[in-house]
C-alpha cells in the first residue's frame, strides 16, 4: 500500500545551481515516482551533495522548479523538511548527548508523539539498541553513521536522501543499509542515493542515474544496448575525476 | 504561540544538557571574569570614594568580555557535527532556533553574572541586591544575548570567527553597554531613579528592537 500515493515523489525542472562562475547543475530535469529507489553515481564535485543539499532544502537553486512530496521547495520548506530524512557526511548528532539522547531531541523538534519509543524502535532496526546509552564520542565512526541513519528514518519520512551513505560503514551494515533502503521504497516512499562506488551501486535494485556535466542521465531499460552503455560511461566519469 | 515557544524550550533543553555535560563554558567564563575582576582591582586600586565612577565600568567591561566568550561558543558547538544543518533540516521555524539559542546563552551568562556579582560587591564594596542594578543586569545581558547570538551565526561561518565575533559584536552592542553602564552608576550611587526613568527604558527600547530585527536577520542569514 502506497503512503503517499498521489503526484510524483520528486519533481525537478530546469534546476540550476552555480557556484561564482562554476556552474555545477544546469537544466537538470528529473521525476521520481513513489515506491522508487534512484542511485545516482558521479566523481568528486560534479554536484551529486550539491543536489541532496537542494532536494533537502539546505542550499537554494539559482533557477529551475521543484517539487518535493508535491511542495514547491521555495514557497514550503517547512513541509518539505518534516517529509523529507537525510543521511550526509556529517552526523548532525552532538558528541557530548548518547545516541538515545541525539535521536529524542530530534524526535521532539519534528514533533513526534512519544519520541523515546520512536527513537528506540529506530535504533533497534539499524542494530544500535545495546549502544544507545552511549556518548557519541565513545562510537566507533562506522557505529555514529547507523546512529545518523536512524536519525533520517526516525520520524518517517516520505523521501529520504542519502549522500555516500555506505562510506565508513562495514559490509554487515551496508548489507543492513540495502534491506532498509529497499523497504523503503517498497512501502511506497522513495529513496534518492549518491555513491562513487560503482559495484555497490549497480548491485542494487533501483533506477540508475549518472550525474555529468551538470545534469542527470538515467539509464535504459535493463538488458539493452541503452543500459551496457550506460556502465560504461559511469566508469569512465568516476575514472576522469580520480 | 505554542508552536514557537514548544522548539525553543527543546533547545534549551539541549544546551543545558551539553553545558551540563561539558561544563566548558560557565567555567571559562567564570574564570575570565574572576582574572578581569582580580587585574581591575589590583590595577585601579578602587577607594570608596571612587565606586560609584568606576565599579559599573569594570562590571560591565567584565560582563561583556565574558559575553563574547559565551557567544563564541554557542554556534561553534553547534557545527562541529553538523548539528546547525539538523536543526535547520527539521521542520521548526528560524524564528524558535534563534530564540532558543539566544535564551540559552541568556541563562548561562546570567547564571556567571549572579556568581560574579557577590564578588563585585566584595571587592569593589557595593550593595548588590538593588532591584534597578539587578533589572539592568538583566535587560542589558538580553540585549548581549540577542546581538551575540546573530553575530555568532555570522562569525561561525567565517575563517576567522573568534576575531570576527567581538569586531561585529561590540559596535553595535555599544549603546546598550552606555546605557547599561549610566543605569548601574545611578544605581550603585544615590540616585537609583535616574537610572530606572532614563537608562532603563532606553535598554527596553534595545532589547525591543533587537528582538524584532535580530531573528529576522538571522532567518537571512542561516539561509546557504
Amino acid at each position: 500500500m502506497p503512503v503517499n500515493p498521489v503526484g510524483d515523489a520528486i519533481k525537478l525542472e530546469g534546476l540550476e545551481k552555480s557556484f561564482g562562475d562554476w556552474p555545477v547543475l544546469w537544466d537538470l530535469d528529473l521525476t521520481l515516482g513513489w515506491g522508487q529507489f534512484l542511485v545516482i553515481f558521479g566523481g568528486n564535485g560534479v554536484g551529486k551533495s550539491t543536489l541532496l543539499r537542494i532536494l533537502s532544502t539546505q542550499a537554494r537553486a539559482d533557477a529551475g522548479k521543484a517539487l518535493i512530496a508535491g511542495y514547491d521547495l521555495r514557497r514550503n520548506p517547512q513541509a518539505v523538511r518534516s517529509r523529507v530524512g537525510v543521511v550526509a557526511h556529517q552526523t548532525f548528532l552532538y558528541d557530548d548527548l548518547t545516541a538515545l539522547e541525539n535521536l529524542v531531541y530530534y524526535g521532539r523538534l519534528f514533533g513526534l508523539d512519544d519520541p523515546e519509543k520512536k527513537a528506540d524502535e529506530a535504533l533497534s532496526r539499524l542494530g544500535m539498541d545495546r549502544r544507545s546509552g552511549q556518548r557519541l564520542r565513545s562510537l566507533s565512526h562506522g557505529m555514529q553513521k547507523r546512529v545518523a541513519i536512524a536519525r533520517a528514518i526516525m520520524h518517517r519520512p516520505s523521501i529520504l536522501l542519502l549522500d555516500e551513505p555506505e562510506s565508513g560503514l562495514d559490509r554487515g551494515s551496508v548489507e543492513l543499509l540495502r534491506e532498509l533502503l529497499q523497504e523503503w521504497a517498497a512501502s511506497g516512499r522513495a529513496v534518492v542515493m549518491t555513491t562513487h562506488d560503482t559495484e555497490l551501486g549497480f548491485s542494487w535494485t533501483g533506477q540508475l542515474g549518472l550525474l555529468a556535466e551538470g545534469k542527470l542521465h538515467l539509464r535504459g531499460p535493463e538488458g539493452s544496448g541503452d543500459s551496457a552503455d550506460f556502465r560504461r560511461r559511469v566508469t569512465v566519469s568516476l575514472g576522469a575525476s580520480r | 504561540m505554542m508552536q514557537l515557544l514548544r522548539p525553543v524550550l527543546i533547545l534549551v533543553r539541549k544546551d543545558i544538557l551539553l553545558e551540563w555535560r561539558s561544563r566548558d563554558l560557565v567555567v571559562s567564563m567564570l574564570v575570565f571574569s574572576l582574572l578581569i575582576v582580580v587585574v581591575f582591582n589590583f590595577a585601579l586600586n578602587v577607594t570608596p570614594q571612587q565606586v560609584t565612577v568606576l565599579a559599573p565600568g569594570i562590571i560591565w567591561v567584565t560582563f561583556a568580555f565574558a559575553a563574547t566568550l559565551a557567544m563564541n561558543r554557542s554556534f561553534v558547538r553547534e557545527m562541529e557535527q553538523g548539528g546547525l544543518a539538523g536543526l535547520l533540516l527539521s521542520p521548526v521555524s528560524r524564528d524558535a532556533i534563534f530564540l532558543g539559542k539566544a535564551l540559552g546563552s541568556f541563562l548561562f551568562m546570567l547564571l556567571v553574572e549572579a556568581a560574579l556579582l557577590p564578588v563585585f560587591g566584595a571587592l569593589l564594596n557595593f550593595p548588590v541586591l538593588s532591584f534597578t542594578l539587578v533589572l539592568t543586569i538583566v535587560m542589558a545581558t538580553l540585549g548581549f544575548a540577542l546581538v551575540g547570538t546573530l553575530f555568532s551565526a555570522i562569525a561561525v561561518q567565517t575563517r576567522s570567527r573568534e576575531i570576527m565575533l567581538p569586531v561585529l559584536f561590540f559596535p553595535v552592542i555599544l549603546p546598550v553597554i552606555i546605557a547599561a553602564v549610566e543605569a548601574s552608576s545611578a544605581s550603585i550611587g544615590s540616585e537609583p531613579g535616574v537610572g530606572l526613568n532614563r537608562w532603563l527604558p532606553l535598554l527596553a527600547i534595545f532589547d525591543a528592537l533587537f528582538l524584532v530585527i535580530c531573528p529576522w536577520v538571522f532567518a537571512v542569514v542561516v539561509e546557504e
